[in-house]
């Protein structure tokens, strides 16, 4: 009988959410970590039990926990986030150039493979790596010199937020930035290009077309189509066929291209759930109705999702790293919102009910399918 | 044995609870009983002061003897009242945001 364990990070604490393969009754362990803001927790895919946590704080800087027990104790590893050499400078707000700064990891992604490495997305932007089951982080450089000095923060920091694992070509993975866009690799991280082609940024940049610079919001990949990129833009719903060298949009009949996270279905590779928002300037869905968005088709044909969800008076926001999918038959689908709510459909979207109600904000949340 | 008295998340990171106490070798100074919390806690590296730069993080500030520390220099004496113990060293998350 298979076990759905959801990682949750809020604004307040980590929490831990389990339930049997039906999906429907849900125990909730925490908070972990009580008081401090956790960006994410990500189990690695060798060894479920361990799992990372990004635990900050504006008063106290970076804390990684790692639990090797599936989140039932944790112990601190290391958090020396060190820039590379002499870290230079990338575009401040007003276009004058500014020392790189660590403020906090955003994101932690552990190895497809590998069961003591893990991958750190930091703010400011850079990408560390740890093979020693994160007690020692060492910065993979050359992400940075993929035009970092032209890099310019938006309005929540220039972090990096989206790491993906090529799992069926070694050495490659892709990165996404706010606000410079995505970046590939097809050495392990050695060297970087970017990977920005056919996006739009007219309202944002001086250059609408330009090689970086754009406000990737979130970028997503199903495992036996690697070549194909889905990608939430802060407008625009985006796709590539080409593992990035070229991207077209696929915002098609949505309400509104704006929003934070993207997914992929686990078992097809062709549909794909966005979490449509207003606007840049009101983060909330549209006349206060929750909706899912789901396309079969690759994007362009959208149908809304909302059986279960609230219709009225709902403002709350679905951040980047807040939506994840099971691989359980058929399909769960997870988000989780700024007011508290983790919203779970275990038939692909089709309705929804709530895990929980009244969790600290929500900034993450990520799924295991356990035997 | 020098009294430290930290905030409430660093006393559950470091697994401590009321105040610390620690030997610190003379001369006493605001950076050897940092450097002393930190090597007795390693934990709490990073979180008092920067890794690298060992700068005080903008919202941790430092008080004894009802005088705050906070911008004195790193080999600045404490107070002798610290050093005997009558006195505790404070380590204070600032009051910020709303």
């Amino acid at each position: 009988m298979s076990k759905i364990r959801l990682l949750v990070g809020t604004k307040k604490g980590a929490f831990v959410l389990t339930a049997g393969g039906k999906r429907k009754r849900w125990e909730v362990s925490g908070p972990h970590f009580a008081g401090w803001e956790i960006y994410h927790l990500k189990g690695s895919p060798v060894d479920p039990n361990r799992i990372y946590a990004s635990q900050t704080s504006g008063w106290f800087g970076q804390k990684i926990q790692r639990s090797d027990d599936g989140g039932k104790t944790w112990e601190p590893v290391g958090d020396k986030f060190v820039y590379d050499g002499v870290p230079g400078t990338h575009k401040w707000y007003d276009g004058t150039q500014h020392p790189w700064e660590f403020k906090r990891v955003w994101h932690l992604e552990p190895s497809l493979t590998e069961r003591d490495t893990v991958y750190a997305g930091a703010e400011d932007a850079a990408l560390f790596r740890s093979v020693d089951g994160g007690q020692n982080w060492e910065e993979l450089p050359g992400l940075r010199g993929a035009k970092g000095h032209l890099w310019q923060p938006g309005a929540g920091g220039m972090c990096l937020h989206t790491i993906l694992q090529d799992p069926s070509t070694p050495g490659r993975m892709f990165v996404a930035i706010s606000a410079a866009g995505t970046f590939r690799t097809d050495d392990a991280g050695k060297t970087w290009k970017p990977a920005n082609r056919g996006l739009k940024s007219p309202y944002e940049l001086p250059d609408p077309d330009a090689e970086v610079g754009h406000c990737v919001h979130c970028i997503a990949l199903h495992p036996s189509r690697p070549g194909t990129l889905f990608m939430q833009k802060h407008w625009d719903v985006m796709r590539s066929d080409d593992g990035g060298e070229a991207w077209h949009e696929v915002s098609g009949n949505l309400p509104t291209d704006f929003g934070f996270p993207i997914a992929v279905h686990a078992h097809e590779p062709e549909t794909i759930y966005v979490v449509p928002i207003k606007s840049d300037s009101e983060h909330f869905p549209l006349d206060g109705k929750l909706g899912v968005y789901r396309s079969r088709t690759g994007g362009n044909e959208w149908e809304a999702l909302t059986k279960g969800l609230p219709q009225k008076d709902c403002y709350v926001n679905v951040l980047r790293d807040a939506m994840a999918v099971d691989s359980l038959e058929p399909c769960g689908v997870y988000f989780g919102t700024t007011g508290g709510q983790v919203y779970v459909s275990a038939d692909a979207g089709d309705t929804w009910t709530a895990a929980v109600r009244d969790l600290p904000a929500l900034l993450s949340v990520e799924v295991q399918t356990l035997p | 044995m020098i009294r430290v008295v930290l905030p409430a998340h660093l006393r559950t990171l470091a697994r401590v609870q009321g105040e610390v106490q620690l030997e610190v070798a003379a001369p006493a100074t605001l950076r050897a009983v940092l450097d002393a919390l930190e090597t007795n806690f390693p934990v709490l590296r990073g979180t008092i002061r920067d890794h690298v730069t060992l700068r005080r993080r903008p919202f941790v500030r430092f008080f004894a003897c009802q005088q705050d520390l906070s911008l004195e220099p790193p080999d600045t004496p404490l107070p002798d009242a610290v050093v005997t113990g009558a006195e505790p060293f404070l380590v204070v998350g600032a009051m910020a945001g709303g």
